[in-house]
């Protein structure tokens, strides 16, 4: 169970990683040294785990397509869908990869410079695994929101009064 | 035009931020630390009702008191989280904000006599509105080295048998000073003593950094004497919406609601169903700014520190009371020079009275970025005040 002062600690990492142990400490009043330990133990745990930006690719102008994969999966005795999820998440294409309740299995998010690309990956390297049953591919569009973060628009200016009591 | 102005409006003095307000207007690329409401702007699911009230076409008057729905969720709320019990039939009415609430109160119980005390410093408003119900005010020092809690004796002070209303105002605007249990009951006890009033200004409750905050309406005997009056403009981040209230005895509640019925009719509607899906689903929003306003206040009392000067611990609201003493400057020096040496504008002390000469109020609802640069400032500009 995290404790009120750790929960608090998380929050701040998992919206901005970027301050240091000084700058936390300064913040939230916990030692530095304390945060130093609790982070290296999180990493360790794997509960951080990773440090990754936002980033708007549509915005660069690099070519990047993404898509929605749904797969039925033949679940195997004994490992459920954990084993052909272990064996999944090793593609370096599968940028998420999810079990579902409902109509499929397994939801997969995948990214490739081209259409090309994700339609050669679904074809020649998802679909003919063993126990896959069936894919259904979904091309993203346009991406609005991503990991809480608003992509769409300009932000939000506030006009606020510059003095006021 | 002026000889048609009636007299106690003529002779009152303006606001001491209006002047400072219109020096700060005339400058570009000021950093900010002058402003007293929230920098996050109403929670998406308060705004998204509102928005969705007014395609419904819910744009008529409400009730004088208020939605009764509204009222209801508020009871329920002050129940749960202060332990107040108040009828919501007759004991809340819903004012167009926190500032009509404390004008209702002054107009309902003053007469040409009566004295109200007000803690120094405090908001500029309790001053004015007393005066304008036509009694008089008298300012109560409160003090640094006690960290800004009034205290009994400074009341026994001011104290005569003219006074019938207590101002309390805690977390304190200018101050971020908050009064604990322990430190209200003795002031109960005054109270009780000379058969006062209290207008309990707790707008900033939900801005408490350390425990919890109580209530003066809370304490034993205190319920029919208090006036508790509050709103959703600091703790949701609602200034526009204009909503607050005030709840109290249902002979008080009555008087006030009569005032209100004449001049205000009712609080604007959006508001208040804005207000009330506030109360419903945003407490997770609220407890987040709260966090946010936590990690700032640290960050602005340290740097104060570190710059040599004296800065009590703020426990409440979302402002910093620095003393600037050490600098040899009075309050308005201090906040003009600084203004036009380094382009950071923050509140004289003084303009929330006498008592604030030697401090200047500076509000972290502000982002960090903001914050770092404007301390980064006010550094230089002590630094080179210090050297001089």
């Amino acid at each position: 169970m995290l404790t009120p002062e750790d929960r608090k600690l998380l929050k701040i990492i998992a919206k901005d990683c970027r301050y240091t142990p000084e700058e936390l400490s300064l913040q939230t009043g916990l030692s530095a040294e304390y945060i130093k330990k609790r982070i290296k133990d999180w990493d360790k745990e794997k509960i951080i785990a990773g440090y990754q930006p936002v980033i708007n690719w549509e915005r660069t102008g690099e070519e990047k397509v993404s898509a929605l994969i749904e797969v039925r999966v033949l679940p195997q005795r004994g490992y459920g869908f954990d084993k052909i999820a272990k064996r999944l998440q090793k593609f370096p294409e599968i940028k998420s990869l999810m079990l579902m309740s409902g109509g499929y299995d397994l939801a997969l998010l995948i990214e490739g410079k081209t259409m090309q690309d994700v339609a050669l990956f679904v074809a020649e390297k998802l679909a003919p695994l063993e126990h896959i049953q069936s894919t259904a591919t979904h091309f993203v569009l346009r991406r609005y929101k991503q990991d809480g973060v608003e992509l769409m628009g300009e932000e939000e200016t506030l006009q606020r009064l510059v003095i006021s009591p | 035009m002026k000889r048609y102005l009636a007299n106690h409006v003529a002779n009152m003095p303006p606001s001491g931020i209006r002047k400072f307000f219109d020096l700060v207007a005339t400058m570009k690329d000021v950093i900010s630390l002058g402003v007293g409401e929230p920098d996050f702007v109403t929670p998406w699911t308060v705004r998204e009702s509102g928005i969705f009230s007014l395609e419904q076409g819910q744009t008529m008057y409400t009730s004088n008191a208020g939605l009764f729905e509204l009222r209801e969720e508020l009871a329920h709320h002050l129940n749960v989280t202060m332990g107040l019990s108040y009828d919501p039939l007759k004991e809340i009415l819903i004012t167009t904000g926190a500032s009509e609430a404390v004008d209702l109160v002054m107009r309902a119980v003053l007469e040409p006599g009566n004295i109200v005390l007000v803690p120094d410093p405090s908001y500029v408003s309790y001053g004015p509105c007393a005066t304008l119900a036509g009694a008089n005010v008298r300012y109560v020092p409160t003090h640094a080295e006690e960290n800004f809690r009034l205290r009994v004796k400074d009341l026994t002070q001011a104290y005569s048998p003219e006074v019938k209303l207590l101002v309390l105002s805690y977390p304190n605007n200018p101050t971020g000073a908050i009064m604990q249990r322990e430190d209200l009951l003795p002031i109960a006890e005054f109270v009780k003593e000379h058969d006062l009033l209290v207008l309990a200004d707790d707008i900033y409750s939900d801005l408490t950094y350390e425990g919890t905050h109580t209530s003066f309406a809370s304490l034993p005997d205190m319920h029919d004497r208090t006036l508790f009056v509050s709103g959703f403009s600091k703790s949701y981040a609602m200034t526009g919406w204009r909503i607050g209230y005030v709840a109290g005895h249902p002979d008080l509640i009555s008087g006030m609601t009569k005032i209100h019925q004449y001049t205000m009719l009712c609080a604007p509607i959006t508001g208040q169903i804005a207000a009330l899906e506030a109360l419903r689903s945003a407490s997770e929003a609220k407890d987040e700014m709260v966090a946010a306003y936590d990690r700032r206040r640290r960050l602005m009392v340290h740097g104060f520190r570190s710059m040599g000067l004296d800065c009590f611990e703020p426990l409440g609201a979302f402002y910093v009371f620095p003393d600037i003493s050490k600098t040899k400057l009075s309050s308005e020096a201090f906040a003009e020079e600084l203004l036009k040496e380094e382009k950071v504008a923050v509140v004289p002390g003084t303009a929330f009275g006498p008592s604030g000469e030697g401090f200047i109020r500076c509000s972290y609802a502000y982002s960090l970025e903001q914050l770092e640069e404007a301390l980064q400032r006010i550094g230089r500009f002590v630094e080179r005040r210090f050297s001089l």
